[in-house]
């Protein structure tokens, strides 16, 4: 189902965590809330959800108006950012639980639990407790738990915050996976741009309260409506008021019309890609991205000097 | 519940003086010198003496002083008439007190801990006043506002309600001074618990009621039945506030404290004493289960 | 999601709905809704709060001069100056073997340990009745300790001892546990020597402790009866603690004079839990 936030504001204090924002989600998308920590997202989500209450505006989920509902009626799936496993319940009662609290008959709890353990892989942990589960484990646990009442849309906080490295790319994969499967509305928080860029389709960023730019991926890394936005997502130089990406500095080993000249200062070989550190007649500092090709085709090394041809700089207002 | 953690310390930590430290974390406390040896054996025959002398020695030595002529006179003793009616009606407080404040406390600490901010400190108040406060002067107040000459003495008069020098005035004397302990243990559990499982039952569908049942007091179980076994010792053993209102009055409103200090003063120590270690033996259950309790507690957060 | 959605202003902001709620929210998602609440206001107000207002009442009933009067008479003083006494240097003896105590349950180790730590609650349990009686056992009269202290400010001391015992013990201990043992390491390899360690590392982490230890054995000790009533003989002058004062007061039928202490008695407890707030809440500054 489609969300609709509509004029949202919320203050805690004297903090403003939302300064009236609007934001659709179409059904069935897969999306990312991104923002530095304190941006409000995680206030955004939480409202949706039913968990704060907005000081002004509406949310809409589908075509109902569920402003002034309580979490326990908007048909939200949540998992929370450190899941808020039930610890007294069996990995099978913390799933069953939102099925047992509709009074669901037993057969059919025993079923969708057992469903939805095979479908996040938990199926031989039935009986375990959230204390014997491994982070990963548990993350699994708690969307299960969250997707067992079939909600009509799915909200996760920092879903992969908690978990290391590997167990992170792992579990990203598989939501993006799990959601073709399923296709219920979803929204996720991160403060990870990377993490947004490889699993949503489309992105929200979020800055100081206020959303900053929505689109997908693509469209917010080629087409950044602002200078926050472009040096949120993905690495930039600043030449004054002005941003370029790194990888859209060309090195030549000979100057012509277009380059400036430019001293390397530093070379660093970070696998395929290398970063080269470069100081511009007017003695400002930029990197470049380059390939390792291009590195070793150019012999890099640091006191050269070599031409950069700098692409058209984007400026915002 | 700090007895919690010192009962849970494992022999892991036995080497270094009680606490798990990584390996070879500890030296200087070791047993590695001659001088922190006899530093450590000198403190340990220091705080035991002191111990002994002011608790283990006089405990042992009523047991000693009930039982030096055999078992049957303290049961002849713990068997009259007055003894057992006693018993029975420290038994019935007990039992009309503990499930009142049980439910009193943990609505204190479930409005102390997840409610408004207005009004928290004074209910904050509230709860510790019964720390500060003398149980005589709980036994004057009381008698203040239900005795003869009290606020509400014509009113309870004319209706034929008898509150002090019975039944109900000994409940509220017992209730006031107990009603701190299960609000006081379950507050620090609920907070420890944290929201997020509430929300999470929130999320998928509970009502309030059903989240309380079902989520918030399995959590918070522990806390709240060693704060009942503090209320239950604590009732059980009441002596000043029960001694003003209860009036006293022998196989009546005597409780087995009262009871003990009356065979006391008419010199009849066998009574007292096999009466007072009745009293003794439930405070060691209390203690037995509060240990237990314990376990069971630092068990649960350390899986 | 539709491009641009961040700029869809022109919506009708909505009428500002269920400002701060949330809270209210929870009040009534967990705090049992109104019939809850009123049913404990209600067990409070007959429990707690109408007895108090009647004790203030009475105290006060005859003005400040009748106050003052009952307050200053030379028995009422001669109580309440004991228990002052007392009680302050009952409270030095417990911080010092208090964290005694705590330190060797905490960093030593022997056997019958966890037997010595579950009995540390002991007075807790304990009728305080049966308290007074025990003593009374093993240092009164015929005892087998062969002296005999009832009927002495001694005995009254011994008493609170007996019932104050756990307080400093037991929140000196999980302070202790918790404290970060690298610290006395760091300062150890430094070349302090195992005194300096504990007077500068230990013992300032301690305090806060220690205080809020002392703190509720002062406001327990002052209010204490029941422990005091069998061995002290409530001798007036000499051995009558403001609480035995009191309640011989109700016994002679004088409520009001009886109030009046109860209220100064009251006032010095509430003063030495409150000074305890204020320096457990400056203690936590220190700590964080």
């Amino acid at each position: 189902m489609a969300i609709e936030v509509h004029g949202v504001s919320k203050r805690f204090g004297t903090f403003t965590a939302l300064d009236y924002v609007n934001v659709t989600v179409e059904d069935g998308a897969l999306t990312a809330l991104l923002g530095p920590s304190g941006s409000g997202k995680s206030t955004l989500l939480r409202i949706i959800a039913g968990l704060e209450s907005p000081d002004t505006g509406s949310v809409v989920i589908g075509d109902r108006e569920v402003t002034a509902e309580p979490a326990r009626r908007r048909g939200v799936g949540f998992v929370f950012q450190h899941y808020a496993p039930f610890k007294h319940m069996t990995v099978y009662d913390n799933v069953a639980f939102g099925l047992t609290v509709r009074h669901e008959p037993k057969a059919a709890v025993r079923e969708r639990v057992h469903e939805l353990l095979s479908l996040v892989r938990l199926d031989g942990l039935a009986k375990r407790y959230p204390a014997q589960l491994s982070g990963g484990q548990l993350q699994r646990m708690a969307l299960a738990r969250a997707l067992a009442p079939k909600p009509d849309v799915l909200l996760l906080d920092e879903p992969f915050g908690a978990l290391d490295a590997q167990v992170r790319g792992e579990l990203r994969e598989w939501l993006r996976r799990l959601h073709e499967e399923i296709h219920v509305t979803t929204i996720f928080v991160t403060h990870d741009q990377e993490e947004a860029m490889d699993v949503a389709q489309q992105i929200v960023v979020m800055n100081a309260g206020r959303i900053e730019q929505a689109g997908t991926p693509h469209d917010l890394y080629e087409h950044p409506s602002n200078e926050f936005v472009m040096s949120f997502i993905g690495p930039v130089n600043r030449l004054g008021d002005a941003l370029l990406r790194p990888h859209d500095i060309q090195i030549l080993p000979y100057p012509d019309s277009s380059t400036v000249e430019a001293l390397v200062r530093r070379v660093v070989h970070l696998g395929f890609e290398v970063r080269v550190e470069l100081t511009l007649p007017d003695g400002r500092d930029i990197w470049a991205q380059v390939t390792r090709e291009t590195a070793a085709e150019l012999e890099l090394a640091e006191g050269q000097i070599l031409a950069a041809r700098l692409p058209a700089p984007r400026v915002f207002a | 519940m700090s007895s919690s953690e010192a009962a849970a310390i494992g022999p892991a930590g036995a080497a270094n003086g009680g606490v798990a430290l990584p390996p070879g974390a500890s030296s200087r406390w070791s047993d590695s010198t001659g001088a922190a040896r006899t530093r450590r054996l000198s403190l340990r025959f220091v705080a035991l003496l002191y111990l002994l002398a002011l608790l283990g020695a006089p405990v042992a030595m009523i047991f000693y002083r009930t039982f030096e002529h055999g078992i049957a006179p303290a049961w002849n003793a713990v068997t009259q008439p007055n003894a057992v009616h006693a018993f029975w009606l420290s038994v019935e407080l007990v039992a009309i007190v503990v499930p009142l404040n049980t439910a009193a406390g943990i609505g204190i600490a479930l409005l102390m801990e997840r409610g408004r901010m207005r009004g928290r400190s004074l209910l904050g108040l509230i709860v510790d006043l019964p720390f500060a406060i003398s149980p005589v002067v709980v036994g004057l107040a009381l008698l203040l506002v239900y005795g003869r000459t009290g606020w509400f003495g014509n009113w309870l008069a004319a209706h034929g309600i008898q509150v002090i020098f019975s039944v109900p005035g000994m409940v509220l004397a017992t209730a006031f001074v107990s009603l701190p302990f299960v609000a006081r243990e379950t507050i620090p559990v609920l907070h420890e618990l944290g929201t997020d499982s509430e929300q999470a039952a929130a999320t998928l569908g509970a009502s309030s009621w059903q989240t309380f049942w079902r989520v918030t007091l399995p959590a918070i179980r522990w806390g709240v039945v060693y704060g009942v076994v503090l209320t239950t010792a604590r009732a059980l053993g009441e002596f000043g506030a029960v001694s003003i209102v209860s009036g006293r009055i022998e196989g009546q409103t005597q409780t087995l404290p009262l009871y003990v200090q009356d065979r006391f003063e008419n010199f009849d120590t066998t009574g007292a004493y096999a009466a007072a270690v009745v009293l003794a033996l439930l405070a060691f259950a209390t203690l037995a289960t509060m240990s237990l309790l314990a376990k069971r507690t630092s068990r649960d957060t350390v899986v | 999601m539709s491009p641009g959605s961040a700029s869809q202003q022109a919506l009708t902001p909505l009428p500002t709905r269920r400002r701060g709620s949330l809270a209210g929210d929870r009040l009534r998602r967990y705090g049992g809704g109104a019939l809850g609440r009123g049913l404990l206001g209600v067990y409070l107000s007959v429990l707690v709060l109408l007895p108090l207002a009647a004790l203030l009442a009475s105290a006060a009933k005859g003005g400040p001069s009748a106050f003052w009067q009952s307050v200053s008479s030379p028995e009422a003083v001669a109580a309440l100056k004991l228990t002052l006494i007392v009680s302050a240097i009952v409270v030095v003896i417990n911080a010092l073997f208090g964290t005694l105590i705590a330190w060797v349950l905490v960093r030593d180790e022997f056997p019958g340990k966890q037997i010595v730590n579950a009995l540390i609650d002991l007075p807790f349990a304990l009728p305080t009745i049966v308290a007074g009686l025990v003593l009374l056992a093993l240092y009164g009269k015929g005892g087998p300790a062969g002296i005999d202290i009832t009927f002495t400010r001694a005995a009254v001391g011994l008493a609170l001892l007996f019932v104050t015992l756990p307080f400093v013990v037991r929140s000196v201990q999980p302070v202790l546990i918790e404290l970060d043992r690298s610290m006395e390491e760091a300062a150890s390899s430094l070349g302090a020597s195992a005194w300096t360690v504990f007077w500068r590392i230990v013992l300032p982490n301690l305090t806060p402790a220690i205080l809020s230890g002392v703190a509720l054995s002062f406001a327990r000790a002052l209010g204490e009866f029941g422990s005091i009533v069998l061995i002290s003989g409530n001798l007036p002058f000499k051995t009558e603690v403001g609480a035995v004062y009191i309640f011989n007061q109700v016994e002679n039928e004088n409520v009001s004079g009886a109030a009046a202490v109860s209220v100064v008695l009251l006032l010095c407890a509430l003063a030495v839990l409150a000074a305890m707030a204020w320096l457990s809440r400056r203690g936590s500054r220190h700590v964080l």
